[in-house]
C-alpha cells in the first residue's frame, strides 16, 4: 500500500519540526529516511502512525489514497517499531506478539492466536524465546521481537524508527541484511528512519534526505549518491572536497565559471605527477594513509594551501611511486557546482 | 493563531483520558485540599487588623514560637550531623543486620507520632528506662551552668528535667525528623562514584582533603534539602510532642498546642490567626524545597 | 514531605561496591562512624520500639490481652480501620489520575499542580483538622448554612438538617481529615515513577490497536503496581496514625469519635498505661509490616532494575 504525505506541517512552539513536506511512499518498497538528528524525520514517522498530529489546517496523510489524517493510530493498520522496542516488560515474548490479536474487538480464537504468534515468531527467527521476557533477551532479539509484535496486527505498512540504533555496530550490521532479506520475502511498504547513511544507502530501495524541516532529495541510493540534488547531500553523503571554482580552472572541473564552489569527492580525485605542461590543479601531498583497500592522500593546494583529501587504489599509489611532500597535480574526473547562493 | 483561538479549542491528543483525569484531579484537589485552606485565609480575613496582630504577638505566642523555631532547627541541625554519617555508614559500610537497620530507618514515617510520644515519655521521664540516670544528670548540669554563668536564666533556656520539659521537645522532634536527612542523602551516595574519591587521591589529596573538598561539595545540596524537610516536619509536628513537653505556658509550649488551646475554648479567630501565620511560614518552607531541589540539580543537567 | 525523599529507593541503584576499595576512610574512622550512627539508631528507633512492646506487657499476657476487651478500644480500632478503608481507596484513584495526566501529557500549569498535590505535607496535622473545623463546624461555612434563614438550596438544608448530618465531631470528619494528611502519598509515589518510565509502551499498545481502558489496565496498570502498592503502604500507616488533624475534628466521643491513636491518648492521660501502651502495640505492629512491606518493594524494584 502507498503512502502520500501531502503539506504536513509541525511546529512544537517556536520550533518547525516539519515545513510543509511532502512525500510519496512507493508500494512495496523498503524506504529510507534518512537525515542528521532534528532534521525532523521521527517526527514524520510518528505522524504517518498517528502518533502526533500535524499542525491544525496543514495538510493530509493518505494511505492508497484513503485520507487517514483524523483516524486514530489503532485503526490506520501500520505497524511501528520503536526505537528502544517498548516491549512490553511485563509480558513474556509471545505475550508481547499476541498482544495486538487480543485487543481486537473481533478477537480470534485462542488456538489461532497461538498459531500465528508461533508463525510470526518462526519468520523473525525466536520460536526458542517464546516463554522468556523482554528482559531477558538481547538487543537484536528485542528488535526482531517488536517486529514481529507490530507484524501480528497484519499492517499494512510497517514504520520503523531507527531500528538499529541501539545495537552495537557488529549487530546492526547482520541484522539490517537481515531486514532487508527479509523485506524480500514479505513485500510490505516498509519506511524506516535512521541518521546513517550507510545503513540507509546499503538496504533500501529508495532513500529520502531530510534536513531542517524539509526533504532535500528523494531517490535510489545510486541516484542520490550519484546525482545529490543540494550541498547538503552531497556532503551528508559520504566525504567530499569543496573547492573554489576560480582556482580550477584547467583541472577537469565541470564548467569552472568563475565564481561558485566546486563538490567533488574524494575517489573522482585523479593524482598526476606534476610535469611541465600538465593541466591540473597543484599541490603538495602531506600524508598518505594506506591502510585499507585504498590510500588516503591528505594534499594541500599551492595556491591557497587549503586541504583536499583524495583516494586512490594502492595499486595506483605504487605505481605513482609517491612521497610525502611530493608535488603533484590533481584532475577531477566527476564534480559538481551548485549557485553561490544555495544555502548549505 | 489568536490566544483566545488556542484557548477554546482543545488539543487533540493521542493518548486517552487527558480530560477525564486531569477533570477528577482538579476537583478532588479544590475539594479536599483548596478549599478548606481557602477557609483559613478568609476566616483570617474576617478579622481585624490590630486583634489578628494582637493575636499572634501575644507573649504565650511569641514563647511558643520561639521554642518552634529554635527546637525544630536544633533538632534539624542534630540529624543533619547524624543523617550524613548514618547515611554514609549505610550506603559505603557492609555490616550484619544492615538492611534491618536501614528499613528501620523509616519508623518515625511509620509510627503513629501518638506511639512515639508515649514511647519516648516511657525511656527519658524521670523513672524511664533511660531517665532514671539521664534525668538526674541533665538536672544536675543545667543547675552547674547557672552557677559558672549566672547572667543566662539556664533553667528557662534548656529546662530542668529531660520528659516533661523542653528536652522532651528536642527528643520527639529529633525523632520524627530523622528519617528526612537520611533518605535524601542515601541515593545521591550511591550515584557517587568511588572513581571520584581515587581520582582525588591520585591527584595527591589525603582523605581529609578528599572527604571535605569532593566528597562532601557534591552531598551538600542533598543535605541542605533533607535538613529543610525535616525543620519544616519538626515545626508542624504535634502528636508525639504533647505527651513529652510538659506543656507549661510560656516555657514548653509549641505553636500548635496553642492552637488547639483556642480551639477548645472555642476562639475560632485566635486559633485561626496562629495557623495562617504558621501556613505562611510552612509554604515559605515549601517554596525553598522546590528552589533547593531546583537548585541541587544544576550539576545534573546533561 | 514523606514520600518527597521516599521516592528515589523505588528507581532501585545497585548499592556501590564498598568495602573492597583502597582509597577509603582509615579503621579508626570506620569503627567510630559505626558506633555513632548505631548508637544513634539505637537510641532513637530500637529503645522506643522496644519500649512499647515492653510497657504493654509490663503486667503480664492477660493484662495485655484485656485491653481488647473493652468495648471503646474495639470501636476505635474499627472507627480506624473504616477512615482508612475510605481515605486509603480515594487518594489511590486520585493518585492514579493525577499522575496519568501529569506524566503522561503536557499542559500549562503542571509544575503549580504538582506543588499543589504536596501542600498538605506541609501543612501541620493541627492545622489540617483546623480547616475541615472552619469549613464545616457550627462556626463554619456548613454550620451556617445549616442555620441560614435564607439558604441557596432550602431542600438540601432541611435534608442535611432531618437527618441530622454532622461532620466535625463525627465519623466524616475524621475520615475527612484522614483523607488531607494522606492526599499527596500515592501521586508523589507514582508521578516520577511514571514519568520515568516514558509512555512509549502506551503508544505501541495503541499502534496495535488497543483502546485507552485496555492500554491502561493491561500495560499501564502492571507497569505500576509496585509503585502504587508502595504508595498505598505508606497512606495507609498515616492514614491509621494519624493523630493531630484527628484530633482536632473528633470531639473525642468515646465508643463513637475515637481512633486508636485517640484512645491511645484517653487512655494514658487516664494513667492505664498497660491499656494504653496495648494499643500503642497495634498500632507499632502496624507499623513494622509497613517497614516489612516497603523494604520487600525495594528489594524487588532493586532486583527488577
Amino acid at each position: 500500500m502507498s503512502v502520500q504525505v501531502e503539506n504536513i506541517r509541525k511546529t512544537f512552539g517556536h520550533y518547525t519540526a516539519l515545513a510543509d513536506v511532502s512525500l510519496a511512499v512507493k508500494s512495496g518498497k523498503l524506504t529510507a529516511l534518512l537525515g542528521p538528528s532534528g532534521s525532523g524525520k521521527t517526527t514524520l514517522l510518528r505522524i504517518i502512525a498517528g502518533l502526533e498530529h500535524a499542525d491544525e489546517g496543514s495538510g493530509q496523510i493518505r494511505f492508497h489514497g484513503e485520507d487517514v489524517t483524523h483516524v486514530p493510530a489503532g485503526r490506520r493498520r501500520v505497524g511501528f517499531v520503536f526505537q528502544h522496542y517498548a516491549l512490553f516488560r511485563h509480558m513474556t515474548v509471545f505475550e508481547n506478539v499476541a498482544f495486538g490479536l487480543k485487543v481486537r474487538r473481533e478477537r480470534p480464537a485462542r488456538a489461532e492466536i497461538a498459531d500465528r504468534v508461533h508463525r510470526l515468531l518462526k519468520l523473525v527467527q525466536l520460536e526458542s524465546l517464546a516463554e522468556r521476557y523482554p528482559s531477558q533477551l538481547s538487543g537484536g532479539q528485542r528488535q526482531r521481537v517488536a517486529l514481529a509484535r507490530a507484524l501480528a496486527v497484519e499492517p499494512k505498512v510497517l514504520l520503523l524508527d531507527e531500528p538499529f540504533g541501539a545495537l552495537d555496530a557488529k549487530v546492526r550490521k547482520e541484522l539490517r541484511r537481515w531486514l532487508r532479506r527479509f523485506h524480500d520475502e514479505i513485500h510490505l511498504t516498509t519506511l524506516f528512519v535512521t541518521h546513517d547513511q550507510e545503513e540507509a544507502l546499503e538496504i533500501a530501495d529508495e532513500v529520502v534526505i531530510m534536513n531542517q524541516a524539509k526533504i532535500e532529495q528523494v531517490g535510489t541510493p545510486q541516484e542520490v549518491y550519484d546525482r545529490p540534488a543540494s550541498p547538503f547531500v552531497y556532503q551528508f553523503l559520504g566525504n567530499v572536497n569543496v573547492l573554489p571554482a576560480a582556482a580550477l580552472a584547467g583541472a577537469g572541473a565541470g564548467r569552472p565559471d568563475g565564481g561558485g564552489l566546486v563538490y567533488v569527492r574524494p575517489h573522482d580525485i585523479e593524482v598526476v605527477p606534476h610535469a611541465a605542461g600538465e593541466s591540473g590543479l597543484p599541490a603538495i601531498l602531506r600524508y598518505i594513509h594506506a591502510a585499507g583497500p585504498q590510500a588516503r592522500l591528505t594534499l594541500e593546494q599551492v595556491v591557497n594551501r587549503e586541504t583536499v583529501e583524495a583516494e586512490i587504489s594502492r595499486a595506483e599509489l605504487d605505481r605513482l611511486g609517491l612521497r610525502a611532500n611530493d608535488l603533484v597535480r590533481l584532475r577531477l574526473r566527476q564534480s559538481r557546482s551548485f549557485a553561490e547562493d544555495y544555502a548549505i | 493563531m489568536s490566544p483566545t483561538l488556542a484557548v477554546s479549542r482543545p488539543r487533540r491528543r493521542i493518548l486517552p483520558g487527558f480530560g477525564l483525569s486531569l477533570g477528577f484531579t482538579l476537583v478532588y484537589l479544590s475539594l479536599i485540599v483548596l478549599i478548606p485552606l481557602s477557609a483559613a485565609f478568609l476566616r483570617a480575613g474576617g478579622l481585624s487588623l490590630a486583634d489578628f496582630w494582637a493575636t499572634v504577638t501575644a507573649p504565650r505566642v511569641l514563647v511558643s514560637y520561639r521554642l518552634s523555631f529554635g527546637v525544630s532547627l536544633l533538632a534539624a541541625l542534630v540529624n543533619a550531623g547524624f543523617g550524613l554519617i548514618l547515611a554514609w555508614v549505610l550506603v559505603r559500610y557492609r555490616f550484619p543486620g544492615r538492611r534491618i537497620v536501614d528499613a528501620l530507618v523509616d519508623l518515625p514515617f511509620a509510627l503513629p507520632t501518638a506511639v512515639a510520644g508515649i514511647a519516648l515519655t516511657a525511656i527519658y521521664a524521670p523513672n524511664g528506662w533511660l531517665g532514671r540516670w539521664l534525668d538526674p544528670l541533665w538536672g544536675a548540669g543545667v543547675r552547674r551552668l547557672a552557677e559558672w554563668v549566672p547572667v543566662v536564666d539556664w533553667a528557662g533556656l534548656l529546662g530542668t528535667k529531660l520528659a516533661f520539659d523542653r528536652p522532651g521537645v528536642f527528643l520527639a522532634l529529633t525523632f520524627v525528623g530523622l528519617p528526612f536527612v537520611v533518605r535524601t542523602l542515601q541515593p545521591v551516595l550511591e550515584e557517587l562514584e568511588p572513581e571520584l574519591e581515587e581520582a582525588a587521591a591520585t591527584l595527591g589529596a589525603n582523605r581529609w582533603q578528599t572527604m571535605t573538598r569532593v566528597v562532601f561539595p557534591e552531598l551538600r545540596p542533598a543535605l541542605i534539602t533533607g535538613f529543610t524537610l525535616a525543620f519544616a516536619r519538626a515545626l508542624g509536628e504535634y502528636g508525639s510532642v504533647v505527651f513529652i513537653a510538659g506543656n507549661q505556658p510560656m516555657h514548653s509550649e509549641i505553636t500548635p498546642l496553642l492552637i488547639i488551646n483556642k480551639l477548645e475554648q472555642y476562639d475560632y479567630r485566635g486559633a485561626t490567626a496562629i495557623a495562617v501565620v504558621m501556613l505562611v511560614a510552612s509554604f515559605v518552607l515549601l517554596l525553598l524545597i522546590n528552589l533547593l531541589q531546583r537548585w541541587s540539580r544544576r550539576y545534573h543537567r546533561v | 514531605m514523606a514520600a518527597l525523599v521516599t521516592t528515589p529507593p523505588l528507581a532501585g541503584q545497585p548499592p556501590a561496591a564498598a568495602g573492597r576499595r583502597v582509597v577509603r576512610n582509615p579503621a579508626w574512622v570506620r569503627v567510630l562512624f559505626m558506633t555513632v550512627a548505631l548508637l544513634f539508631v539505637a537510641g532513637f528507633l530500637v529503645l522506643p520500639l522496644a519500649a512499647v512492646f515492653a510497657e504493654a506487657l509490663r503486667k503480664g499476657l492477660g493484662a495485655y490481652l484485656d485491653s481488647f476487651r473493652d468495648p471503646d478500644a474495639l470501636s476505635a480500632i474499627r472507627l480506624t480501620l473504616l477512615a482508612a478503608a475510605v481515605a486509603v481507596p480515594a487518594n489511590l484513584v486520585f493518585g492514579v489520575a493525577a499522575s496519568w495526566c501529569i506524566a503522561k501529557f503536557d499542559f500549562r500549569g503542571k509544575s503549580v499542580l504538582i506543588t499543589l498535590i504536596d501542600l498538605p505535607f506541609a501543612v501541620s496535622p493541627v492545622i489540617s483538622g483546623l480547616i475541615y473545623v472552619l469549613v464545616f463546624g457550627a462556626q463554619g461555612w456548613y454550620g451556617q448554612y445549616l442555620d441560614a434563614a435564607d439558604p441557596a438550596l432550602p431542600w438540601l438544608q432541611q435534608w442535611l438538617a432531618a437527618r441530622d448530618f454532622k461532620i466535625i465531631f463525627a465519623v466524616p470528619g475524621i475520615v475527612l481529615a484522614t483523607t488531607f494528611v494522606t492526599f499527596p502519598f500515592v501521586a508523589r509515589e507514582l508521578i516520577p515513577l511514571m514519568q520515568q518510565q516514558g509512555s512509549d509502551e502506551e503508544y505501541a499498545a495503541l499502534t496495535l490497536g488497543a483502546s485507552g481502558w485496555q492500554t491502561f489496565w493491561r500495560i499501564t496498570l502492571p507497569n505500576i503496581k509496585w509503585g502504587l502498592f508502595y504508595g498505598v503502604i505508606l497512606c495507609n500507616a498515616r492514614a491509621m496514625g494519624e493523630f493531630g488533624a484527628v484530633s482536632v475534628v473528633s470531639g473525642h466521643i468515646r465508643g463513637e469519635t475515637n481512633t486508636m491513636p485517640l484512645h491511645v491518648e484517653i487512655l494514658y492521660n487516664e494513667y492505664n498505661f498497660v491499656a494504653a501502651f496495648a494499643v500503642s502495640s497495634l498500632l507499632a505492629l502496624l507499623a513494622l509490616l509497613t517497614l516489612f512491606l516497603k523494604s520487600l518493594v525495594e528489594w524487588r524494584a532493586r532486583k527488577s532494575a
